[in-house]
């Protein structure tokens, strides 16, 4: 099958921050002392899970990035032409569930639609009863009869199958671990078994079993039956809920990208510089940061929606249009957030140009713009990061709030806050329809929970206030271990306490 | 004092323009009221003339900054940009697509906005502060550990995923309250119950988290040790000593969202149907609104501004140590 390569905006902008994140990731590498911090948050447990996950979706959603436009076939020969629908690498991978489309509704696991429809019997006369589905579990006979043990016979063989990579995948983390300090492999197995290892492998292959059991029974399921059901239109729901992924990672990460260069250049030059530098630039933010937020958001994405309207000439394929729409979003989720992080980086900036090896950079001569990108701008990094990665889960949020609204992505874009959206209208249904909303809300809360505790990670890493309280807390709970008595009465020994 | 006040509110008509600078370049200078007109009345086939009416009637039909036409001191004045943004500052919003005035519409939906939004606000304060001192009194036992876990775990959760569920469970399964709609005086009160306990629990994660933190902070100061040393009970040191002290950043922070109350909640009032600011702006938004959008947009930084400035006093009323020069 021959294809077109296209590159959206948004893959773009995804490329360049992949891109940016593996050369960080090297630098950080290079250096000890930037490396220390990430180590502490490598021997956090929650955090270490919440990574596992959040690679899985990231892999899901860097699969979706890489768009393409495949070619249509023509019998005249010639030249080949190429479709008008742009397809990512994720599609192409997940074409059964693309394509197997039902008529309309129809319940997680089910073989028959969830309407009732007139059905016209060869021999004469109608019956009015809910029919089959063309997709979903077609390959019975009898589904009333063979259904649940077709689903559980699929569903060990899947998760079967995905304990088997598992295991495998075990075994080589075992060995390379094994190798590497010398351990027999009985014997570093069961270190990993009681969390002995500086990193605490144990959660990552819990985690990781999970997953690959999950996904090893949804993807032999997902052939034969629509396991979250289907929308309105007959789409397959779990097939959208694996799009919205991207969606939610695009916004949650890119946004931060647009924030971040207003964000550190007016916030470090208002501290460092101070004076009238600093009086505009706070003036900018206390203006923009009066207006609430929705509501800025709202005009803004009121404006974008009648320029769009207004210029239809500048979009070739649909989904080039609702790219665009996408990253206007991001820009404008963009402009109106990065007041927050400027505020925390001036007073950090005004704090640090007090530092005496500031004032030594400025006896020796070494001019502001250096004084600015290699004494300041290193030493207030941990706080951009930790913004970002507390800033990410509410956006991710954010965006499902904002498609409510009416002032999200485009209609056409697949995200939790459009399927909401369209299985919201369903609520006054009877019976209701629910997995919409159901598949979007818990995959909404994988993605969101696993962000929060990996932030939380990070946070613990990074922020030194955090650090002394988090360390605090430790301290009392290890001596509460260590004093079995001190459990019954809390209140006695805790009084007791230096804290 | 009245000095500083004075100071602050005369700091805030910079702040006001510049908003309405933003918001007019948003409006007028991005899109031009001809795209605007175009988009309201149909992409195809619109006249000129038909432009030109839905222009004049919006008082559109102006230059946008600077008017060349006109003579002297109305060069400046005759122009959308003074127009607008001057009668916004007399709260003259003027009338919104469907001939309605903005003004009388904001000042009958402010109370029913009010009416969800401060029970929320009180009732919030007051669970989240329990539930905080609950998990600093038992720290570092598993009452803390999974408070912390429920708090993450419910912060994770979308906000819509609240009121659905809410809506479902409580309304169309259990049939205790209405769905959605809004009475008169005491009639009201069963349309309210729902969206006040949902508002509450959809902010109980971030919040009750963030004030054990502050909570946990206060408890390692030196003047905690002291009144332990003294002998204190832990309850007492808790209670008298921490909460006491703990209460200038909560209260604090919580002041500068008092005047925003008014604005309402967008998402529960248009779930609840209650015909508050909210459900008025999400409205707007919808049909494109812009004149009831940028009103509501002027309003809501005013409120924020006030409650900065409330801010301020609050710190002077419990915090004697700051004084406000």
């Amino acid at each position: 099958m021959s294809f077109k390569p296209v590159i959206l905006w948004t893959d773009a902008l995804v490329y360049l921050l992949v891109a940016a994140v593996i050369l960080f990731a090297w630098y950080v590498w290079r250096n000890e002392h930037l490396w220390a911090p990430w180590r502490r948050v490598g021997h956090s447990a929650s955090g270490m899970a919440a990574l596992t996950v959040l690679v899985f979706f990231v892999i899901i959603g860097l699969l979706d990035t890489v768009h393409l436009r495949p070619a249509v076939e023509n019998d005249s020969g010639g030249e080949t032409v190429y479709s008008v629908e742009v397809l990512s690498l994720f599609d192409v991978i997940a074409t059964p569930l693309r394509t197997q489309v039902e008529k309309t509704y129809s319940a997680p696991f089910a073989a028959h639609l969830y309407a009732r429809e007139t059905i016209e019997h060869p021999g004469g006369g109608q019956t009015r009863e809910f029919p089959r589905l063309k997709f979903g579990a077609a390959h019975l006979q009898n589904p009333e009869a063979q259904l649940a043990t077709d689903i559980a016979w699929r569903a060990a063989a899947g998760g079967g199958l995905g304990l088997f990579f598992w295991c495998l995948i075990v075994a080589s983390l075992t060995l390379l671990l094994a190798h590497r300090s010398g351990e027999a492999f009985l014997s570093m197995l069961s270190t990993i078994r009681r969390g002995a290892t500086a990193i605490p492998w144990n959660a990552v292959c819990v985690t990781l079993a999970l997953i690959l059991v999950l996904c090893g029974a949804a993807l032999t399921l997902c052939g034969s039956y629509h396991i979250l059901g289907t929308d309105k239109v007959g789409q397959d729901v779990f097939y959208q809920s694996l799009k919205s992924i991207r969606t939610g990672l695009v916004i949650g990460t890119l946004t931060t990208l647009m924030m971040l260069p207003f964000a550190l250049l007016l916030g470090i030059t208002a501290g460092y510089f101070r004076g009238w530098v600093d009086d505009v630039i706070q003036y900018l933010y206390t203006t923009l940061s009066s207006i609430p937020g929705v509501l800025l958001i709202a005009a803004a994405v009121l404006m974008t929606q009648v320029y769009m309207e207004t210029h239809p000439e500048l979009f070739d394929t649909v989904a080039s249009r609702a790219d665009l729409r996408l990253l206007f979003l991001c820009i404008i989720l963009g402009v109106t957030s990065w007041t927050g992080l400027c505020r925390l980086l001036r007073g950090e900036t005004l704090k640090l140009r007090e530092m005496e090896y500031i004032q030594a950079a400025h006896a020796f001569g070494v001019s502001h713009w250096r004084i600015l990108s290699r004494h300041i701008l290193p030493n207030v990094m941990h706080i951009v990061l930790i913004t970002t990665v507390m800033d990410f889960s509410g956006l991710v949020l954010a965006e499902a709030v904002l498609s409510y609204v009416g002032v999200g992505v485009d209609p056409s874009t697949i995200s939790f806050g459009t399927m909401i959206n369209a299985a919201r209208l369903e609520m006054a249904r009877d019976p209701m329809v629910w997995w919409s909303l159901l598949a979007a809300f818990s995959f909404m809360f994988a993605l969101v929970l696993s962000a929060n505790l990996f932030a939380d990670a990070v946070q613990n890493a990074f922020d030194p206030r955090v650090k002394t309280l988090s360390a605090r807390v430790r301290a009392l709970r290890r001596k509460r271990r260590e004093e079995p008595e001190a459990k019954s009465s809390p209140t006695r020994t805790e009084s007791s306490l230096p804290s | 004092m009245l000095n500083y006040i004075i100071r602050r509110v005369l700091y805030a008509i910079p702040i006001l323009i510049g908003v309405n600078l933003i918001t007019f370049t948003l409006f007028f200078v991005v899109n031009t009221p001809d795209d605007m007109a175009r988009m309201q009345l149909g992409i195809k086939r619109v006249t000129p003339e038909a432009i030109a009416k839905w222009k004049q009637e919006r008082g559109y039909d102006k230059p946008l900054m600077f008017n060349s036409g006109d003579e002297g001191f109305t060069k400046l004045t005759n122009t959308i940009f003074f127009e607008k943004s001057a009668a916004m500052f007399a709260f003259r919003f003027g009338r919104a697509d469907d001939g309605r005035d903005i003004a009388y519409e904001i000042k009958s939906r402010m109370v029913p906005s009010l009416a969800i939004a401060l029970p929320v606000f009180l009732l919030g304060l007051g669970v989240y502060i329990v539930f905080a001192l609950i998990m600093v009194f038992f720290r570092a036992t598993y009452v803390d550990f999974w408070g912390v876990v429920l708090c993450v775990a419910l912060m994770s959760i979308s906000s819509l995923f609240y009121i659905i569920a809410g809506q479902f469970l409580i309304s169309k399964l259990w049939h205790l309250v209405p769905i959605s709609g809004y009475g008169q005086e005491l009639d009201a009160a069963k349309f309210l119950v729902l969206p006040v306990i949902i508002g509450v629990i959809s902010g109980a994660g971030a919040n009750t988290r963030w004030y054990r933190t502050l909570f946990l902070e206060e408890m390692g100061k030196d003047y905690v040790r002291t009144a332990r040393a003294k002998g204190l009970p832990e309850s007492a040191v808790l209670f008298g000593h921490v909460l006491r002290n703990a209460m200038i950043p909560i209260l604090t922070g919580a002041v500068v969202v008092i005047p925003l109350l008014f604005l309402g909640s967008l998402i529960a009032e248009s779930f609840f149907g209650i015909p508050g600011l909210g459900s008025y702006t999400i409205d707007a938004i919808n049909s494109q609104d812009f004149a009831v959008v940028r009103a509501m947009v002027f309003l809501g930084s005013l409120l924020y501004i006030v409650g900065l400035i409330l801010t301020d006093i609050s710190y002077t009323l419990v915090d004697p140590r700051i004084r406000l020069e």
